[in-house]
């Protein structure tokens, strides 16, 4: 869709080298944190995560009117036709 | 200079150890696919929704649209640089909201039903009170640097933005300013979506990655790698532990937020048009996804398949809403109608 930005652009051209280096550790500084909060965290195995999306599923099926259909009577968006009393 | 090398490589190597490790610990719980552990679940069959409505209104192509949390009214957006709210049982336009900026890119209503929210290429979310007698501009949020691209009240108090200068923000309606900016991303922030508890949320962006942020701090906690584009759609599955995403790579995924990582891919060799929108059915079963081929496919959200099309549009869905209710799906299109079926 929109143009895909790889990676933000420094703004200034102007900068030293020594000035666009710092900038550089200083992301990299960021990445490394980020990576490491992300490495931290407790992961579950996938069969149980499976399991447990499954069972949900099963749970509200019943509930689930795009599943189970709607009956004419009760459908809010159908055009209701109107009658002619003979 | 030297020292600075050296701890750039050594920075480099941190990082290049950490991703080894995320990926080894990702494997380490991968014991199997959905679609495998799904194979003993009965098959839903062929899902034939039928179109009960069809919302003609607007001028131009219909960029976003957004349910109420009454299953009753939606809010649309247009290029034609009008917001119309609309009562879906009978088809009637209730309110009409002229926009300063016709680039609008998306549209929200707030859960009080007593506000609506818009932006797009202005860069501006402008917030609307549209109970009073005319609709009344209540608030211009004026901080980001790229088009808003996603916004969504948590209540009339605050809103979440999502924005193509690669950032998310929490904003605080009663200031009008910043509370939280959320920065990760490294491309143009496309989707958002709110957790069921509305502690955190998710972003989908062009860098194809997907991230869960804690609300309150501010802070990544998770990213979701391995579609190859732009993620268009990002929607929560309703227990809160799965989200599912939308792509510019034609494919849509889940992945379990408490294994950390993808679970099921939703592709078709047949389909070769990007995703722009998705939604998800009240028990989370059926996926609806528009697709620039001017469909939306439906997916069995456990077993991968596909299983039905809603087919009547003619130019690409660009939004795709189930209501709080579940009574049905509306899509919206660049063809400027919206569609309502059941």
């Amino acid at each position: 869709m929109l143009p895909t930005q790889t990676e933000t652009p420094s703004t200034c051209s102007l900068r030293t080298f020594r000035t666009q280096s710092s900038s550089s550790i200083v992301q990299a500084r960021r990445t490394v944190q980020q990576l490491r909060i992300e490495a931290s965290i407790e992961r579950i195995k996938v069969s149980k995560a499976s399991s447990e999306l499954m069972r949900y599923c099963g749970e509200h099926a019943k509930n689930d009117p795009l599943l189970m259909g709607i009956p004419a009577s009760e459908n809010p968006f159908k055009d209701k036709k109107p009658c002619t009393v003979l | 200079m030297a020292a600075e090398k050296a701890e750039m490589d050594a920075l480099k190597k941190e990082c290049d150890g950490l991703r080894a490790q995320i990926e080894a610990a990702r494997k380490a719980v991968n014991d199997g696919s959905m679609s495998a552990a799904a194979s003993g679940v009965a098959s839903v069959g062929r899902v034939q929704l039928k179109l009960r409505k069809t919302l003609k209104g607007h001028l131009a192509k219909i960029y976003a649209m957004h349910w109420s949390a009454d299953s009753r009214q939606m809010v649309s957006a247009s290029q034609d640089g009008k917001l119309l709210i609309w009562d879906c049982f009978t088809g009637n336009k209730l309110v009409a909201v002229p926009l300063k900026s016709a680039w609008v890119m998306s549209v929200a209503f707030a859960p009080s039903g007593n506000l609506v929210a818009s932006g797009g290429l202005d860069n501006i979310c402008t917030v609307y009170n549209i109970k009073a007698a005319s609709p009344k501009t209540l608030r211009e949020l004026d901080a980001h640097t790229g088009y808003l691209s996603c916004c969504r009240f948590l209540s009339d108090t605050e809103i979440l933005t999502a924005s193509g200068d690669t950032t998310c923000c929490l904003w605080d309606l009663e200031t009008g300013k910043q509370k939280v900016i959320f920065t990760n991303h490294i491309g143009d922030c496309m989707s958002l979506a709110l957790s069921p508890d509305m502690n955190t949320f998710i972003s989908g962006a062009c860098d194809s990655l997907a991230k869960l942020w804690d609300l309150r701090e501010g802070a990544c906690k998770q990213t979701f790698s391995g579609h190859t584009s732009d993620i268009n759609a990002i929607s929560f599955f309703q227990s809160g532990n799965a989200i599912i995403t939308g792509s510019d790579d034609c494919q849509c995924k889940m992945y379990d937020l408490r294994s950390d990582q993808e679970v099921i891919c939703y592709q078709d060799a047949s389909l070769n048009a990007g995703v722009t929108s998705l939604a998800l059915s009240s028990s989370g079963r059926l996926i609806f996804a528009g697709y620039d081929d001017f469909n939306c496919h439906i997916w069995d959200s456990l077993k991968g398949e596909k299983v039905g099309v809603l087919s009547g549009h003619d130019n690409r869905v660009s939004c795709t809403g189930v209501p709080d209710d579940g009574m049905g799906v509306c899509t919206g299109s660049w063809d400027s109608f919206l569609k309502l079926w059941n």
